[in-house]
């Protein structure tokens, strides 16, 4: 203990404003508290349980707390990066509050650290999150929940800093529940409509699946490594066997909770269901921070994954199976945020190809720009629903605003919102120069530079080996891309092109977005189409190059060399092939949009009356593979038959109460009575016995 | 002379059991106890005659307490009598369980 604290005394950072970290999650926390007490004490005034439609009472205190603090907090991240960027620190800057669970050997502390990768976290939640406070001012100001609203976002910002800074697994894994938490409850935030209530259960109860998986881990490590701060395991970490069973169990039961909270295959299914929340929700915890805590989760672990390549490959390959899978359920949805939605799983599938493969700063690359881009189109997207929802309100028709067959020529009406998510199309989509090209380019570089060439193409998995694994992987992620473009391209013809098929009495009433939700989407424009600029690939002649690489050296720089070694074969691969790549990208993003176009013609696009019905592959498609079925045969029907059946009637009903509580009353009972037929009552019998007892008690003595 | 002494007394003793056992009458219960208590006086004071004076002095013992337990017990057989009308224990089983 003391060494650690001469060690932290020599930090760089001691004494800057680093010494302030503690600081970031704790405003969202005041917030939390200040909003809460509001929502609370509305439900006072109101003297009801169920508030008055309309503005709530203290929308005006709300509007100005919520955002403040993000934007205190993102100031603070600002001032500790730039007091980061001039220290030059090798080792993370680890401040311990208090001793949370000092039990024995186990000794967890309360304790934050601040490393580059943390420090990228922080900046992408609080700088995002800011914005999306700050969309939400506009889109909810009408809502009656509006301090609850408030309350639960900020205390969703207060858990995933506390996600992202924690110095060991257990913190993390507070921060990790509390997020689960609060997305649950801002996905039934509308808690009154059972749809809405039932997709936070669903979400809830999935990610219970991956939790447990999570614990597992985290028990083997203590098991069998003694500690849980990311310190103490990283220098454990060489010490285990390379590739043996004990860190490929830990890694692969840390990458099942990995795909409960990042929605991959098997368990991606509670994430399109959570858009029941409303948008700015959808923006910030379910595309751009919540749900890319798996990957950040795996790159905090690269120490142990870089020692695992079996379980990389595992990582990998659901990755690129997911962004596939859901890539082509995206093709087939009309509900906007539903197109989203599955974009987002796909392009979570992406990242885990990335930080599987090992190449860790480009799933953290890709997270960055993800989260710029895809805020911004659930942003734009949640927009366009204000819009359609206020037309609607002012004609009094109750028509669907999120279905793209109810939309069409909105750029006519919102011509911002129309350019901005254009912007966002093309970086989603892998156009150069904007943003997502280059991740998007540096994942798939990474996976087909593996196959050729690393620990992992030297592994077998289920007897075949990593390259192949690998480079299927690769054509996935290329298939995903071309799947992509083509998708995001239909949603942006159905949505902004063509004849309006809103109606004629609502075409007068849509408008743009006021400024407070303009504003937000013009900021994260600009993010989508120049945050390419923090990680420029080497061949490109132009700006800054490999900055985020750079920066990202100290935490992942050792584990990525790890995984690059091979024993045998392949080379470093040439800048000519890394071009090739580069063109092949890019043709098919080019090819996935051209495609797009050329399939929807303004004609082809008809309101939902008038559109042919799906069939065949499209039809399913369309519903999902059926896999919510399936899963509803496989799992939640036999449970609840089970449960009703087994566990209700027959163990709860039949045993315990039957058998063991009603049974032993019975039982006293029925032993009360036999002894009470004996009681006569007639002092005769009493005589009797009592003579034949000492009848009894003289023959034995006598007779012996 | 003591086996018949004992003899008596047992014969005593018997008829006192079986008096208990096959009478109703509280009255005639209670008097067939006394005749086993007396049956009993009977073989202590026979065998006193061997062994010492100490039976003699147990006799006028258990008289006492024959005594004071028939006032007792007359004094509750009278009571039940007041309450029910009768002394016949066929009738009276409030005890039953």
């Amino acid at each position: 203990m003391m060494l650690l604290q001469v060690a932290s005394q020599a930090h760089p950072l001691s004494g800057t404003v680093a010494e302030w970290v503690w600081l970031l999650p704790v405003l969202p926390l005041l917030g939390f508290v200040i909003n809460g007490g509001l929502a609370l004490l509305g439900l006072r005034a109101n003297g009801d349980a169920r508030p008055a439609a309309g503005r709530h009472t203290y929308a005006g205190i709300v509007s100005v707390v919520g955002p403040l603090v993000l934007v205190l907090s993102f100031a603070l991240a600002v001032a500790i990066f730039g007091a980061m960027r001039g220290a030059h620190m090798e080792a993370p800057f680890i401040r311990n509050y208090f001793d949370w669970m000092p039990v024995g050997d186990l000794q967890i502390g309360a304790a934050l650290q601040l490393d580059q990768l943390a420090m990228v976290m922080v900046l992408v939640i609080t700088g995002i999150g800011m914005l999306i406070h700050i969309f939400s001012v506009g889109y909810m100001r009408d809502d009656p929940g509006y301090p609850r609203y408030f309350a639960y976002l900020n205390l969703f910002v207060f858990f995933m800093l506390v996600l992202v800074l924690g110095a060991n697994y257990p913190v993390l894994f507070v921060g990790w529940e509390g997020v689960g938490l609060c997305s649950y409850l801002l996905i039934g935030f509308w808690f009154s409509d059972k749809v809405n209530a039932d997709a936070g259960k669903k979400a809830f109860i999935v990610n219970r699946i991956g939790d447990f998986g999570f614990l597992i881990a985290m028990f083997l490590l203590f098991a069998h490594v003694g500690v849980l701060d990311f310190r103490g395991v990283e220098a454990a970490a060489p010490s285990l066997a390379f590739g043996g069973w004990l860190v490929t169990a830990i890694c692969l039961f840390m990458f099942l909770g990995c795909a409960g909270k990042s929605a991959q295959i098997p368990l991606y299914v509670w994430l399109p269901d959570a858009m029941a929340g409303p948008t700015p929700v959808s923006a910030l915890i379910h595309a751009a921070t919540m749900v890319t805590a798996g990957v950040y989760l795996v790159a905090r672990s690269a120490f142990l994954f870089s020692m695992a390549p079996v379980a990389g490959l595992v990582v990998a390959l659901i990755g690129g199976l997911t962004a596939i899978f859901a890539a082509t359920i995206g093709l087939k949805q009309w509900d906007i945020k539903k197109v989203l939605a599955y974009s987002t799983v796909s392009q979570l599938g992406y990242m885990f190809i990335g930080v599987g493969v090992g190449a860790y700063t480009a799933g953290i690359f890709h997270l960055v720009t993800h989260a710029f881009f895809k805020g911004l189109l659930f942003l734009g997207a949640g927009s366009v629903i204000y819009a359609m929802h206020a037309a609607y309100h002012h004609t009094h028709r109750h028509e669907d605003a999120q279905d793209m067959r109810n939309m069409g020529g909105m750029r006519r009406f919102m011509p911002l919102t129309w350019v901005l998510m254009w912007i966002a199309t093309l970086a989603i989509a892998g156009i150069p120069p904007f943003s997502g090209f280059f991740s998007k380019d540096e994942v798939l570089a990474a996976a087909f530079t593996r196959a050729g060439q690393s620990t992992l193409a030297d592994a077998y998995l289920f007897g075949v080996p990593g390259g192949t694994v690998l480079y299927l992987v690769y054509v996935l992620g290329l298939a995903s891309a071309l799947l992509t473009a083509i998708y995001m391209t239909r949603m942006m013809l159905y949505t902004f092109h063509g004849s309006n098929r809103t109606g004629e009495g609502e075409q007068q009433h849509l408008r743009e977005a006021p400024w407070v939700m303009t504003g937000p989407l013009v900021a994260l424009g600009v993010g989508s189409a120049f945050a390419g600029w923090l990680n420029l690939p080497a061949i490109l002649p132009l700006g800054p190059r490999h900055t985020l690489d750079h920066w990202l050296e100290p935490v992942v720089g050792a584990p990525t060399a790890l995984t690059a070694q091979a024993t045998a074969g392949g080379g470093e691969h040439s800048a000519g092939m890394e071009i090739t790549l580069i063109l092949i990208a890019i043709l098919v993003a080019v090819g996935g949009i051209v495609y797009a176009f050329a399939r929807l013609k303004p004609e082809r696009l008809v309101p939902k009356a008038d559109s042919p019905e799906d069939e065949g592959f499209g039809l399913v498609l369309a519903n999902k593979y059926y896999v919510d079925e399936v899963y509803d045969a496989a799992f939640v029907t036999p449970t609840y038959q089970l449960s009703r059946i087994f566990l209700w009637k027959g163990v709860d009903t039949g045993l315990i109460d039957g058998l063991m509580v009603n049974g032993t009353s019975a039982l006293a009972r029925g032993l009360g009575w036999v002894g009470s037929r004996l009681q006569t009552g007639a002092t005769g019998t009493y005589a009797w016995v009592l003579v034949a007892g000492v009848l009894a008690v003289l023959g034995a003595v006598t007779l012996r | 002379m003591l086996a018949e002494s004992l003899a008596i007394s047992a014969v005593l003793f018997t008829i006192g059991v079986v008096g208990v056992l096959i009478r109703r009458n509280a009255i005639i219960i209670f008097m067939c106890v006394e005749l086993m208590l007396n049956a009993v006086n009977l073989s202590f004071v026979a065998f006193s005659r061997y062994y010492g004076a100490e039976g003699q002095v147990f006799v006028l013992l258990v008289m006492t307490v024959a005594a004071a337990e028939a006032a007792v017990g007359l004094a509750i057989i009278i009571s039940i009598f007041r309450h029910r009308q009768t002394v016949n224990l066929q009738n009276i089983n409030l005890l039953k369980g």
